[in-house]
């Protein structure tokens, strides 16, 4: 009886499924293990290649003309492709969360195309259409207009790729939101432009930003479907990740890793954004929670 | 006034709902319907085309040669293969993870949750190189996977540790919204019915993440027959051995064969397509036995 | 099963959710957790399931100890507030939960455990929706599937956690008889949490209420109606009036009004309060009391009307500063009360507080003065 009661106060201490001690720490120690071994390391990696023979060979890498202008075209890039997905996200968000109308799951899944397509495909479909011997691509030959090999191209295939963040980012919680303020904003005679700037973007300011930070995160980094479109020539149409790779295939491994720092250390800026901004929607949520019980 | 006209007023009078715009009380109906409809013909749908255009140019035979020639089946097997077998191990990870992040508090919780989202913001090509030089033979993890005979650099492994790391995020960031959802009295329930742990695991909790785990799993999938830049670092890029489709249509390209990467291409973008449709219908199927809608 | 409450104490961080409870939950008996939200009382009840451990004190079943013991181990039934149904089973499979759960041992076979989920079935009513799913089911069809699965495997203790608050009103009426009906054939030992008053003086044998993570007293639901024993019992079990003021030579006095209090010795801060149906209303002050008060609000309610009325040159304490009367419809017929009408309240029976006394004094006029009554109906 007495090893009975034992046994049983123990299992008394953990309430829910999986929280005795040695499952729960077991469970930690493979998450911690493998997520370092997976991701926190590369992120070492990458810092310490690019670090490896010195900061002035650093410095002097990044200096490089080239990868000056690759770093130059990368942001022209990003530059060109953020605003245009982010009135696309915003738009095509408002759109079905505010509306119901016959084909709106269509869209929804639509947008998630590009996560489905390969990037070479992606570049590929833009090559075939826009090329020289694409049907569009053709017209605008006799015109003299060259889309693909040049940085429109670059530009192009780069809004295919990125163009579901935005919106992929603003329609749970748009969804979530419901409405009801919106309406109350038309009940009391605001125009739409006003109902827009004054009562939806301030609810989905930190979820835009994350949408924006994530699109350009994924614009400046972009390999396979610029690599297909955009011809590699070395002062021209290299952008970032391309010249990654062509420093990496002429054995300049520190060179290749220092320009891949820069792209890393977008991306650690990223995921930065993203904490910060779930904190920030975390708060919100505490916030108005204790409003509603005060 | 015509008898005409009062018929017709009356008819708009009666019927105000189907008319024009006042059905929608939220203004920008027409306007963020007019940009979706431009910039997803333009920019998804219009591209489509000319990949229908370019093989359909092509006679059956032909686009049965090309996309059957040993080398690109190869790479389909390849490409398959490391993506069942890199999303089954995220599944099972991912899995864990959410777990981990949801279930217990632990110093570096927050460092552990934030990084997962590293392999969607970190450039497919520095993944690649990265994973190339910790794999490499005097690289930091290769050296000890040396010793012990295990060689993943340039070899199909490499391949799964690339597309492991490319969509390692899906299932982990599937899972865990639903899990946070999961109502303890849901436990607490089957707990007070006797159940035991495993059982409670196996019978309640795994049922209700169980299409959240199956969502992730596709989508890690998908993600991984296409994935590219950070495939062909690590891969070494071997015919029959370690090419995989991507790079089969890169390689095409790169001989002018726009006709025969096409073909390839449709081959991987319809499974692609397929496979996405195939899990929208699938979840809102099993939402709607949920949700009794 | 009895069950043995002995000097629980649960600390939620710096809020003390209950302290120092001890309390007897009689065999085969109905009995309710009464109090406002915060008073303890679904702690309480999870403490009992085990379904949260106390920091100290004992519970016992029958005499047993089972503080330790894990709630899968405890054989109880719990009912919880929103049901909690497996979403992705069916009716059946809900039910049958329990079942399957049993070790091998002690498991039945798949017939029996298929020839018991459809007994429970025909025994709330609903065999016909077996192989739906919880969402397809109205609310209260889940909370019968709900208290079908925790009797599945026929614990000795039903536990109910506000079994019918999420629930409208008909259908809330409907299930409390039913539960009434399923607690008297089964004999369980059962313990309901419930806020609404109502509820547990309708449904219970025995009433324990609740505040502050204490039990304010316990006893069977018409006993604990007439004779509350605390300030706090009296407020919470329906509307009171109250008139408080100073006790001199045999009266309590506030302002202009007074009323007698025979047999009271007290002087000093004293507080009389009166249930509506204890106050009568008259057009003129009566031998033992004047308590003048105006008509704010004439409502005819089911059986009964009510009457808001508010002190006139005398202050009420609590509920706004309105008294409120219930009188027969006859009553409102012959009298006509309408808002502005100035009335005098009558108290027949009423209940006094004095000094920081816990427990009042019973005060009855009725049985002392038939003559003014007789006066009155005039």
């Amino acid at each position: 009886m007495a090893s009975n009661r034992a046994r049983s106060t123990r299992s008394l201490q953990h309430r829910r499924v999986g929280d005795s001690p040695a499952i729960k720490w077991l469970l930690i120690g493979i998450a911690i293990a493998v997520t370092t071994g997976l991701l926190i390391m590369p992120l070492v990696v990458i810092f310490t290649e690019a670090l490896s023979s010195g900061w002035s060979t650093f410095a002097d890498n990044l200096l490089d003309q080239y990868t000056l202008h690759a770093i130059g075209l990368t942001l022209f890039v990003a530059a060109l492709t953020v605003p245009l997905n982010l009135v696309f996200g915003v738009a095509l968000a408002w759109l079905v969360t505010r509306f119901r109308f016959p084909g709106r799951k269509l869209l929804i899944t639509l947008i998630d195309i590009p996560f489905a397509v390969s990037p070479v495909v992606a570049g590929l479909l833009y090559l075939l259409l826009y090329g020289r011997n694409g049907w569009i691509g053709n017209w605008l030959a006799d015109y003299d207009i060259q889309l693909m090999f040049s940085w429109p191209g670059i530009v192009m295939v780069t809004v295919f790729v990125t163009c579901p963040f935005v919106a992929r980012e603003l329609i749970p919680l748009m969804q979530q939101q419901g409405s009801e303020e919106e309406e109350a904003g038309v009940v009391l005679g605001a125009s739409g432009w006003r109902i827009f700037r004054t009562i939806t973007l301030p609810n989905i300011k930190w979820a835009l930003i994350y949408g924006v930070v994530l699109t350009n995160a994924r614009a400046v980094g972009e390999f396979g479907a610029v690599s297909v479109v955009a011809g590699n020539i070395r002062g021209q149409t290299n952008t970032l990740p391309l010249h990654v790779e062509l420093l990496y295939q002429d054995y300049n491994v520190v060179g290749a890793f220092t320009s891949a720092s820069l792209l890393a250390g977008i991306a650690v800026f990223t995921l930065a954004a993203k904490g910060f901004v779930e904190w920030r929607q975390a708060r919100t949520v505490i916030r108005l929670q204790a409003q509603e019980t005060v | 006034m015509s008898t005409a006209n009062q018929a017709s007023a009356a008819k708009s009078q009666r019927w105000p709902l189907t008319k024009g715009r006042s059905k929608r009380v939220l203004p920008g109906f027409g306007l963020s319907l007019g940009i979706s409809l431009f910039f997803i013909s333009l920019v998804l749908l219009l591209p489509l085309t000319g990949l229908v255009i370019e093989v359909s140019a092509m006679s059956l035979s032909e686009f049965w040669f090309v996309i059957t020639d040993p080398r690109v089946v190869a790479s389909y097997k390849v490409t398959a293969l490391a993506a069942l077998a890199a999303s089954l191990f995220n599944g099972a990870f991912g899995l864990l993870l959410a777990w981990v992040l949801v279930r217990y508090e632990f110093p570096g919780k927050r460092l552990i949750d934030a990084v997962v989202d590293l392999p969607f913001a970190l450039p497919t090509a520095v993944a690649g190189i990265t994973l190339a030089t910790l794999f490499a033979a005097n690289g930091w993890y290769g050296q000890f996977l040396t010793k012990l005979g295990i060689e993943v650099a340039f070899t199909p492994v490499g391949i799964v540790v690339a597309m492991v790391f490319t969509s390692l995020p899906f299932v982990v960031r599937t899972v865990q919204p639903v899990l946070e959802e999961l109502a303890p009295e849901d436990e607490e329930a089957a707990v007070s019915l006797g159940a035991s742990d495993a059982h409670v695991f196996r019978r309640v909790i795994f049922p209700a993440l169980w299409p959240a785990l199956v969502t992730g799993v596709a989508l890690s999938f998908t993600r991984s027959l296409g994935e590219f830049g950070a495939v062909i670092f690590i891969a070494g890029n071997m015919p029959y051995i370690s090419e995989v489709t991507s790079l089969m249509i890169f390689i095409r390209l790169q001989e002018y064969d726009y006709a025969a990467a096409s073909a390839i291409a449709s081959v991987i973008l319809l499974a692609s397509l397929v496979l996405l449709f195939a899990i929208t219908v699938w979840q809102a199927r099993y939402l709607k036995r949920l949700e009794g809608r | 099963m009895s069950i043995t409450v002995d000097g629980i104490k649960k600390r939620f961080g710096k809020f003390q959710a209950l302290n120092n409870v001890s309390l007897d939950i009689p065999e085969g008996k109905l009995t309710a957790l009464l109090g406002p939200s915060g008073s303890g009382k679904t702690t309480l009840l999870r403490i009992i399931a085990g379904l949260e451990s106390a920091d100290s004190g004992q519970i016992s079943f029958s005499g047993r100890d089972v503080t330790g013991l894990h709630v899968r181990d405890r054989n109880i039934g719990f009912v919880f507030q929103h049901y909690a149904l497996f979403r992705h089973m069916t009716v059946a499979q809900n039910i049958a939960f329990g079942l399957d759960s049993l070790p091998r041992k002690q498991r039945p076979a798949k017939a029996g455990i298929q020839k018991r989920v459809s007994e429970l079935l025909e025994m709330i009513q609903l065999p016909h929706l077996a192989q739906r799913y919880p969402a397809q089911l109205s609310g209260g069809q889940k909370q019968r599937v709900a208290l079908a699965r925790s009797i599945a495997t026929q614990p000795k203790i039903l536990l109910l956690d506000e079994p019918f608050g999420a629930l409208d009103a008909k259908v809330r009426k409907d299930l409390r008889r039913w539960l009434r009906n399923l607690h008297d054939e089964f004999h369980f030992t059962s313990i309901f949490v419930t806020h609404d008053q109502e509820e547990a003086l309708e449904l219970s044998d025995q009433v324990v209420v609740m505040s502050q993570g204490r039990v304010e007293q316990v006893n069977e639901p018409i006993e604990l109606y007439a004779r509350p024993e605390s300030r706090f019992v009296f407020d919470f079990l329906g509307q009171v009036n109250v008139i408080s003021g100073q006790v001199k030579q045999g009266s309590l006095n506030q302002g202009n009004a007074w009323v007698t209090v025979p047999g009271v010795q007290h002087k000093g801060d004293a507080q009389l309060y009166l249930r509506p149906h204890e106050v009568r209303l008259a057009t003129a002050p009566v031998a033992h009391a004047n308590l003048p008060l105006r008509i704010e609000a004439v409502s005819l309610i089911g059986s009964e009307v009510r009457v808001e009325l508010r002190p006139e040159g005398w202050q009420s304490e609590g509920s706004n500063n309105i008294w409120e009367v219930g009188i027969s419809h006859a009553e409102f017929n012959s009298q006509r009360p309408t808002r502005g009408d100035l009335r005098y309240a009558v108290p027949e029976v009423g209940h006094l507080f004095t000094g920081n006394d816990a427990q009042p004094a019973t005060v009855n006029w009725a049985e002392a003065e038939l003559a003014p009554r007789v006066r009155l109906i005039s």
